[in-house]
């Protein structure tokens, strides 16, 4: 734990907002700048910053590796699911137009779930990274 | 319904086990659902090469967008018959995984050991089956990704080393045929292999269309490990984990040579790669050096499997020889030798894989006398030798004999004389094994072996009896090999 | 030919061929990594600069966004960003298992000099 209190300040008033910010990229990918990618990387950077800031032992309690493998493996599940949910729905693989009456309002659907998947994946991909390497040899 | 959407489940099956297996978290359960997919993968490539065979070419409309716009999976008789090898290769060498694994690798690692082989069994069906190149390049790059981690697993740490130096060679690799593909679009604005091919004869003088072949052509030669960018494979496949090295001999080359040939034939054309650039002379030197050199330096080996790997260099020569004459026997020969050197090079790291997990070693001292100890495990070895030597009613040799009419039909005496010499090196190499294994007798403290597992076994003995089979009955290999070689040479998916 | 319009293509092989070079002269495996990212990069820059969509002499109505709004009909094309969102992906994961690679060699060894790497296997 960093023994400098402006930056442990900062930092506790700081986290919060970066993970609101990591919501609405996420919520508002399929109509705007954003999406899971970027969503799910500043999502991940705000734990980051915990890590840096507060240990790499104390983030490890609050994200334990076998959730973020579980997390991983969800997200990835997510995205082939609905892909797959569209071809029993009566259309090709990953085609979000049969999961409304409108196909508009199917894509928006489908993309917003999809991209839910990607930033589950993402984020728990880029903290396992980081946990992995920085806890490595201590 | 279900066969309408075989195009997609071929590769969305297998990816959707690697994170089940990451969420199993047990070695056993990850095992039985990697096992129970790679077969089911195998099904479908079976029902989608007959699909292919009696319909003609299929195509599929990823998320329901038409073909140039959005991603279109194509599958004519060329990648039917890739899929089903890559797929025959994963559904054989999967229960073979069982005994190998829990003796090579870490119990808490082996779920992740199979999810990262799911995802290269994905990847490299991806590749295959795709029909538009950035997603050929997405599918490379996760195929890559996978096999960088699972060599790292060998238990040797020469095996990070080998898997860093293949994760550097391989990424300028894919970099290289992302610069080809960003070329291609800059000049054409498609990323579809049909209307690339359409629009690229009207564009042909322009440079960057010349670059993007230059690079793409580099760029497939490093990830098939083309002579002399094949740096990164002896040390791969011989640090990695010995089922590893089977699957990935057998499959993720002869994968590259299918990305050589898509690009050529289908994208470029073979007027274009063969006429306006002159890549058939040299593909032909280079194959040719591969051959030789690969061969020769085999002969020194005393690791067999990196004397495998080095035989595996030389038969990606042939390959590359097959397409260097741009003639539809020389083609048939590059194809069909596609699948052979899949079964005879799966069969063979298969049985090393047998003799790995009982004796712990694969060099070839530690072999001595293990022809009586592990009698069937090393009649399998042989017999899929032979086949590599190209003995008649095998087939290596049937690969071999197109690839010699078609050296002859184009005049070339001395490549078919280079074909022949390589054949004898390679009865060189394989006849030191046999040497020590069935004419020496063992060290006194050599330890007590037995006969591997029948799980392992019976699949590298199926492979064998492949070798031999297709070696007699040519009419289905051949049959469709000559088929996706006119079609290719008409240009056109 | 014009060599100062195509600048892009200069910036990008400056970056490619730099890249390259650290890849192959460096023996520290850290730095070879680095090497590959500034290669790859080269190309990103390639693509994302090649979907610039301009007119000649233009004033205002340049290629812009390719966000729909009164007054603009000139776009810069969208696609090949998309690719390389992809493609950094790519690249991420790649320098990711790259380093953890290097975290085990640098276990296993306890160096990540390429010579010295060889010189503890005795080849």
């Amino acid at each position: 734990m960093s023994d400098l209190l402006i930056l442990r300040i900062v930092a506790k008033l700081l986290i919060p907002y970066i993970l609101l910010f990591g919501l609405y990229v996420q919520t508002h990918g399929d109509f705007g700048p954003g999406g899971g990618f970027q969503a799910g990387v500043i999502f991940a950077s705000g734990f980051i910053l915990y890590a840096l800031v507060f240990g790499v032992a104390n983030a490890r309690r609050v994200v334990p590796p076998r959730l973020m493998a579980t997390l991983i493996a969800l997200g990835v599940l997510l995205f082939a699911g609905v892909g797959l949910a569209a071809l029993l729905m009566g259309g090709n693989y990953l085609e979000y137009a049969v999961f409304a009456d409108q196909p508009a309002r199917g894509n928006h659907i489908g993309i917003w779930l999809v991209e839910l998947g990607v930033g589950i994946t993402v984020s728990a991909v880029m903290l396992t990274i980081f946990l992995t390497i920085a806890g490595r040899g201590r | 319904m279900i066969s309408l959407h075989l195009p997609a489940l071929q590769v969305v099956v297998p990816l959707i086990s690697a994170p089940l297996c990451v969420l199993l978290r047990r070695g056993f359960g990850a095992w039985l659902l990697a096992t129970v997919i790679a077969w089911t993968a195998f099904a479908i490539s079976l029902a989608l090469l007959a699909q292919v065979l009696s319909d003609g070419a299929l195509s599929y409309k990823m998320g329901g967008w038409a073909a140039p716009w959005g991603i279109e999976y194509r599958i004519d008789r060329l990648n039917a018959f890739m899929l089903v090898i890559v797929a025959g290769i994963g559904a054989l060498v999967m229960p073979c995984a069982y005994h190998s694994v829990a003796r090579e690798i870490a119990p808490e690692r082996q779920h992740l050991f199979y999810a990262a082989f799911m995802l290269a069994l994905t990847g490299l069906l991806g590749i295959v089956i795709t029909g538009d190149v950035f997603n050929l390049y997405v599918f490379l790059e996760i195929t890559s990704l996978a096999s960088y981690t699972l060599v790292a697993l060998g238990a040797d740490r020469r095996a990070l080393r080998a898997s860093f130096q293949y994760l550097v060679l391989g990424t300028i690799g894919a970099t290289f045929i992302l610069i080809g593909i960003g070329l291609l679009y800059m000049v054409t604005g498609t990323l579809n292999m049909a209307d690339l091919a359409a629009r690229i004869p009207a564009l042909q003088e322009l440079r960057p269309v010349r670059a993007a072949f230059a690079f793409i052509v580099v760029g497939a030669g490093l990830k098939l490990a083309l002579f002399p960018l094949h740096l990164w494979l002896p040390n791969a496949y011989t640090y990695a984990p010995s089922v590893v090295s089977a699957f990935l001999a057998a499959t993720a080359t002869k994968v590259g040579v299918y990305v050589l040939m898509r690009f050529i034939f289908t994208v470029f054309g073979a007027r274009f790669a063969f006429e306006m650039m002159p890549l058939g002379e040299i593909l032909m030197v280079l194959g040719l050096l591969a051959v030789m050199v690969g061969s020769l330096v085999a002969v020194f080996q005393t690791n067999v499997k990196r004397m495998l790997a080095y035989s595996s260099i030389a038969q990606i020569g042939y390959m590359a020889l097959g397409i260097s004459f741009a003639s539809v026997n020389g083609l048939v020969a590059g194809i069909v030798h596609l699948f052979n050197h899949a079964a005879m090079k799966g069969a063979l790291f298969l049985a090393l894989a047998c003799v790995f997990y009982r004796l712990g070693s694969v060099e070839l001292d530690a072999m001595r006398g293990l022809g009586r100890r592990m009698p069937l495990t090393m009649a399998t070895f042989v017999a899929a030798g032979m086949s590599l030597v190209g003995v008649p009613l095998t087939v290596g040799f049937i690969s071999k004999w197109y690839l010699v009419v078609a050296a002859i039909e184009s005049g070339l005496w001395p490549v078919a004389v280079i074909v022949l010499v390589a054949s004898l090196l390679a009865l060189v190499y394989i006849w030191r094994v046999v040497e020590v294994a069935y004419f020496r007798e063992p060290d006194g403290d050599a330890p007590e072996v037995t006969e591997a597992p029948a799980a392992m076994l019976v699949p590298t003995m199926a492979l064998a009896a492949a070798c031999i089979y297709f070696g007699i009955d040519t009419e289905l290999t051949v049959g469709v090999a000559t088929e996706a070689a006119l079609s290719l040479l008409e240009g056109g998916p | 030919m014009d060599v100062i319009g195509h600048y892009n293509y200069w910036v990008s092989i400056v970056l490619m061929m730099a890249g390259f070079y650290m890849v192959i002269a460096s023996a520290n495996l850290v730095k070879k990594l680095v090497g590959l990212n500034v290669f790859q990069t080269a190309v990103f820059l390639l693509y994302i600069t090649m979907s610039k969509v301009s007119v000649p002499d233009c004033a205002i109505d340049c290629g812009t966004a390719p966000i729909f709004k009164e007054g603009f009909t000139v776009y810069s094309n969208p696609l090949p960003s998309v690719l390389i969102l992809t493609a950094i992906v790519v690249s991420v994961s790649t320098t990711a298992v790259a380093l953890a690679i290097i975290v085990r060699i640098k276990e296993a060894y306890g160096s990540v000099e390429e010579d010295e790497m060889l010189r503890r296997d005795g080849e």
